[in-house]
C-alpha cells in the first residue's frame, strides 16, 4: 500500500466498482450516475456556504468549537492505516466528551465523496489521499475548502507558547497553500532518496556515492563483481524516476529549478539544470544499469527483488520501511541516501533533500461542524499525536521535532539523520497536485525515457509541450509559487 | 371486468417504467446537458459553454490515440474471437471422422466445451489478476514457458512494453470470450439436422467445404450477433484495461482506450463536463456500430 497521494496518482481501484463498470457495457451508461447526481442537485442549488456549528471561544477552545456538535473524520486507508486517527480521535473525546464522532476509513474518496460534496454534505475534515483522491485544485476552484488560518494561528494544544504555525517544518505551510490562501495541511512529511542495504554495502567494502560519476563507478563494480543489478525501479510507476531526476535538478541550480516547472515559466523544462539530470538518470538504462524485466514490475514487486537481493539501488520516499516490514530479511539493513550531486559546481551540497510533505487533510467549507475539524487537525499537529503517528507508521509527520526520542528502525534512523544533515536545505514541488495532466505526461515520458524508447531532448521536449498547452489553457485554474 | 384487466397491467407497467425513465432515460438526457458544461462535478457550480467541449474532443490528440486502440481492438479481436469460436464449435461437431461413417466431434469434444468455457466463469477482474500475473516479466508464466521450450529470446515484458502491451490486452480479450462464442455456435451448430452434413458427406464434401458451404450461412443469425457483442465490448475494454495495464492505460498511454479516458477525466482531472462528453460521443459511436453492423451482415435467411 501507498501512503503517499504523490506516488501512485493511478493505482489499482478496488474490485466491485470495476464489476459494474464491465456490465455497463458502453461509456455511455458509464456517464449516467454523474447525470443523476446532477439532477438532485444541480438544480436544488447545493448546501448553503454557512458557518455551521459554533460553540464559545475561550482560551481552552481557542477555534470556537461546538462541544455538542457531531464530528465526521475520513481517513484513506493506505499506508499509514487508521490507528492514529482514532487515536486521535479519543483525545477529541476527551475535549468534547459529548460530541458523537464518526469515523470511517476508505479507499476510493472521489467516489464516495464527491455526491456529498455535489450536495452540499460533505464530512468535516478529510484526509485527502490515495490514488483516488478528489482533485484539491477543483475543490478549491469551487470554494468548497475552509481556510485554515484560523487554525494556523491558534495555539498548539500541547506545545506551549506557540502558535500553530509555529510547530511545523519547514515547507509544510506553503505546501498547503493554494495562491494565498492555506487550504490543505500535509501531515506526513515524506523524504525522498535512494535506498540500499547497509549490511550489505558494508560486507562489499562499497561507499555510498555522493556524484553520479561516483555512481556510475559503483554500478559497474557492482555488476562486474556480482551478478546482482545496480538498480532497479518500480518500472510500472515511473514516477519513483521523477524524484531522482527532479533532486538532481535542484541541486544542480538550486530550487529554483522547481520552482520555474511549477509556475509553468516559459521553457521552464528546458533548463540545463533539468538537462543535465535527464542526461544522468539515463546513463542507467543506456549502460545496462537497470535490473531486466523492471519496467514490468510493480512497486512492491520491484521493491521484493530488491530486498532479495537482486539490485543494490531502489529510489523510494521515506514511507519504504515501514511498507516492506514484513518481508524484509534480518539483517538487512535498509537505509535512504541523499541523490547524488551531478558535478562539484553544484549549487546545493549533496545533503539537500527532496521534501514533499503528503496526506491532504482538508476541511470542507460546507461541513456541518468544520470549527470541530479544524480542532481535530489542531489535535493532530499536538506534539503526543504527531509522536503516536510516527510510532504507528514509521514516518514522520509536519510537526517539527516530534521524532525526538524514537527509534523505529534503520530507514527510520537514516530518514531522520538526513533531514538533520540536509537543515535548511530541503526543497518540493507542487505541480503534481495542481496541474495533475502535467505530472501524468511526466510519468509517460520518464517511462519512455528509462525504457530508452526516447532520449532527453524527447523528454524535455514532451514534458514542456504539455506545460505549454497548460499554461495556454483558460479553463484551469493557475498558482504561482514565491522562492524561498 | 374489462376494467380490472387493464388496471391489473397498467398496476404492472407503471413501476418499472417509472424506474426505467427516472433511473435510465432521465440521467441519458441530462447527460447530454452536461457535455454542454464545464461542470467540475465537485460542486452544484457549472457554466453553460456551448460545444467546446466537443471541439477540444476534435483537437484532442490523446482522445484519437484512445479511440485508434479501440479501432485495432473492434478490427481484430471480434475477427480473431469468432474464427476460433468457429474452428472450435464445428471441430466438437462436426470435426472427428472416425471410420468415415457418421458425422461426430472429435475426440474428448465433451472435456474440451468444458475447458473452453472456464474463462467464462471467473469475472474480468479476476482474469485481469490472473494474467498480469502471467504477463510477469521476472516470475511470470509466459516467460517460464518460453524458456523451457527454448524460446528464451522471445521473452519480453509484456505489459510494460508500449509495442507489445496493447496485443497483450487483445489477447486476454480473445481469450476470456472464445468459450462464451464456442458455446452459441456449439449450441446453433446443433440445431442444424444432421442429415444436411450427412448428405454432404455423401457428396464427398471435405471439412472444409461442409464448413463453408452448409455450418456458416447456417450459423449466420449466431455470427451477426456474435460481431455486434464484440464489436461493444471491443468499444469498450475499460475493465480490462483499467485492472490489468501499468497506469492504467500505460506504458505511455499504449494501452489508453476511450473508456478509460473518460474515466480519467472525470475522476482524476475533475472534468466531468469533458468525460460526458466523450460519453456522448462514445454513445454515438456504439450506437452506429451496432446499426451498422446489423446492416451490413443482413442476408437471405437460410430455411430448413
Amino acid at each position: 500500500m501507498r501512503p503517499a497521494t504523490l506516488v501512485h496518482r493511478s493505482s489499482r481501484p478496488d474490485l466491485p466498482r470495476r464489476e459494474v463498470l464491465r456490465r455497463a457495457f458502453a461509456a455511455g451508461v458509464l456517464v449516467t450516475p454523474v447525470g443523476g447526481v446532477l439532477a438532485s442537485c444541480a438544480t436544488a442549488g447545493g448546501g448553503e456556504g454557512g458557518e455551521g456549528a459554533k460553540g464559545k471561544v475561550s482560551r481552552e477552545n481557542p477555534l470556537g468549537v461546538d462541544p455538542s456538535a457531531p464530528l465526521e473524520v475520513v481517513i484513506f486507508d493506505g499506508g499509514y492505516g487508521e490507528e492514529y486517527a482514532k487515536y486521535d480521535e479519543n483525545i477529541y473525546r476527551q475535549r468534547y466528551p459529548e460530541a458523537k464522532i464518526e469515523h470511517s476509513a476508505i479507499q476510493r474518496l472521489q467516489e464516495a465523496l464527491q455526491p456529498r460534496f455535489v450536495a452540499g454534505n460533505p464530512p468535516d475534515v478529510i484526509d485527502n489521499s490515495g490514488s483516488y483522491w478528489m482533485d484539491i485544485g477543483a475543490l478549491v476552484a469551487d470554494k468548497q475548502l475552509t481556510d485554515l488560518s484560523e487554525l494556523l494561528d491558534a495555539p498548539s494544544l500541547d506545545i506551549s507558547g506557540k502558535k500553530v504555525r509555529e510547530t511545523l517544518r519547514g515547507g509544510v505551510e506553503e505546501f498547503g497553500k493554494y495562491g494565498d490562501t492555506s487550504y490543505v495541511l500535509d501531515y506526513a512529511y515524506n523524504v525522498y532518496g535512494l535506498w540500499y542495504s547497509s549490511s550489505l554495502f558494508r560486507e562489499k567494502g562499497w561507499q555510498y556515492p555522493r556524484t553520479w560519476t561516483e555512481m556510475l563507478d559503483l554500478c559497474e563494480e557492482i555488476q562486474r563483481s556480482t551478478d546482482m543489478a545496480a538498480w532497479t525501479y518500480q518500472g510500472q510507476f515511473p514516477q519513483y524516476f521523477h524524484w531522482t531526476i527532479l533532486s538532481m535538478a535542484a541541486k544542480v541550480a538550486g530550487p529554483e529549478v522547481l520552482i520555474n516547472i511549477d509556475n509553468l515559466e516559459p521553457n521552464a523544462w528546458k533548463q540545463p539544470a533539468l538537462g543535465q539530470a535527464v542526461e544522468a538518470v539515463y546513463e542507467l538504462p543506456r549502460r545496462g544499469y537497470i535490473m531486466k524485466g523492471s519496467h514490468g514490475l510493480s512497486h512492491t514487486e520491484a521493491q521484493t527483488e530488491w530486498l532479495q537481493g537482486k539490485a543494490a539501488f531502489i529510489p523510494s520516499g521515506s514511507w519504504l520501511e515501514s511498507e516492506m516490514q514484513d518481508i524484509t530479511p534480518d539483517g538487512f539493513d535498509m537505509v535512504m541516501g541523499p541523490h547524488q550531486n551531478i558535478a562539484a559546481s553544484d549549487r546545493l551540497p549533496f545533503e539537500a533533500l527532496l521534501a514533499n510533505p503528503g496526506e491532504h487533510f482538508i476541511v470542507p467549507a460546507r461541513g456541518k461542524n468544520a470549527r470541530g475539524g479544524l480542532e481535530f487537525l489542531r489535535i493532530m499537529l499536538s506534539n503526543r499525536a504527531a509522536k503516536k503517528f510516527s510510532e504507528l507508521t514509521g514516518s514522520l509527520t509536519a510537526v517539527d521535532g516530534s521524532e525526538e526520542g524514537l527509534s523505529l528502525g534503520s530507514g527510520f534512523d537514516s530518514v531522520r539523520t538526513a533531514l538533520e544533515a540536509a537543515g535548511a536545505n530541503t526543497f518540493g514541488y507542487r505541480f503534481d497536485t495542481w496541474y495533475t495532466p502535467l505530472w501524468d505526461e511526466m510519468i509517460d515520458a520518464t517511462g519512455a525515457l528509462i525504457r530508452t524508447e526516447i532520449k532527453p531532448s524527447d523528454w524535455m521536449a514532451r514534458c514542456q509541450k504539455k506545460a505549454d498547452e497548460i499554461a495556454k489553457d483558460d479553463s484551469i485554474l493557475k498558482y504561482k509559487r514565491q522562492p524561498g | 371486468m374489462r376494467h380490472g384487466k387493464y388496471r391489473f397491467i397498467v398496476g404492472f407497467l407503471v413501476p418499472p417504467l417509472l424506474l426505467y425513465g427516472i433511473f435510465v432515460l432521465s440521467p441519458y438526457a441530462q447527460t447530454f446537458y452536461i457535455a454542454l458544461t464545464d461542470w467540475r462535478g465537485l460542486s452544484a457550480e457549472l457554466n453553460f459553454i456551448g460545444l467546446e467541449n466537443f471541439a477540444e474532443l476534435v483537437r484532442d490528440g490523446a482522445f484519437w490515440n484512445a479511440l485508434r486502440h479501440n479501432g485495432l481492438l473492434l478490427v481484430i479481436v471480434p475477427a480473431v474471437t469468432i474464427a476460433l469460436a468457429l474452428f472450435f464449435a464445428s471441430m466438437l461437431n462436426l470435426g472427428g471422422r472416425r471410420g468415415g461413417s457418421a458425422v461426430q466431434g472429435v475426440r474428448g469434444a465433451e472435456f474440451y466445451k468444458v475447458v473452453y468455457f472456464f474463462p467464462q466463469v471467473l469475472s474480468i477482474a479476476v482474469i485481469a489478476i490472473l494474467w498480469q500475473f502471467v504477463y510477469n516479466p521476472r516470475s511470470g508464466l509466459l516467460n517460464g514457458v518460453l524458456d523451457v521450450l527454448g524460446l528464451g529470446f522471445l521473452r519480453a515484458t509484456w505489459l510494460g512494453d508500449p509495442s507489445l502491451a496493447l496485443w497483450a490486452v487483445m489477447a486476454v480479450l480473445v481469450w476470456s470470450g472464445v468459450g462464451f462464442y464456442v458455446v452459441l455456435f456449439n449450441a446453433a451448430i446443433q440445431a442444424i439436422p444432421r442429415d444436411l452434413f450427412e448428405a454432404a458427406l455423401l457428396d464427398g464434401a471435405g471439412r472444409l467445404a461442409t464448413f463453408r458451404r452448409v455450418t456458416l450461412p447456417l450459423l449466420w443469425d449466431s455470427v451477426q450477433v456474435a460481431f455486434v457483442y464484440l464489436g461493444i465490448i471491443a468499444l469498450d475494454a475499460f475493465a480490462l484495461v483499467q485492472i490489468m495495464t501499468f497506469g492504467p492505460g500505460g506504458p505511455d498511454d499504449s494501452t489508453m482506450v476511450t473508456g478509460l479516458y473518460l474515466y480519467k477525466n472525470a475522476f482524476e482531472y475533475a472534468r466531468f463536463g469533458y468525460a460526458t462528453a466523450i460519453g456522448v460521443a462514445m454513445f454515438f459511436l456504439t450506437l452506429s456500430l451496432a446499426v451498422l453492423t446489423l446492416r451490413v451482415t443482413r442476408r437471405e435467411r437460410v430455411e430448413y
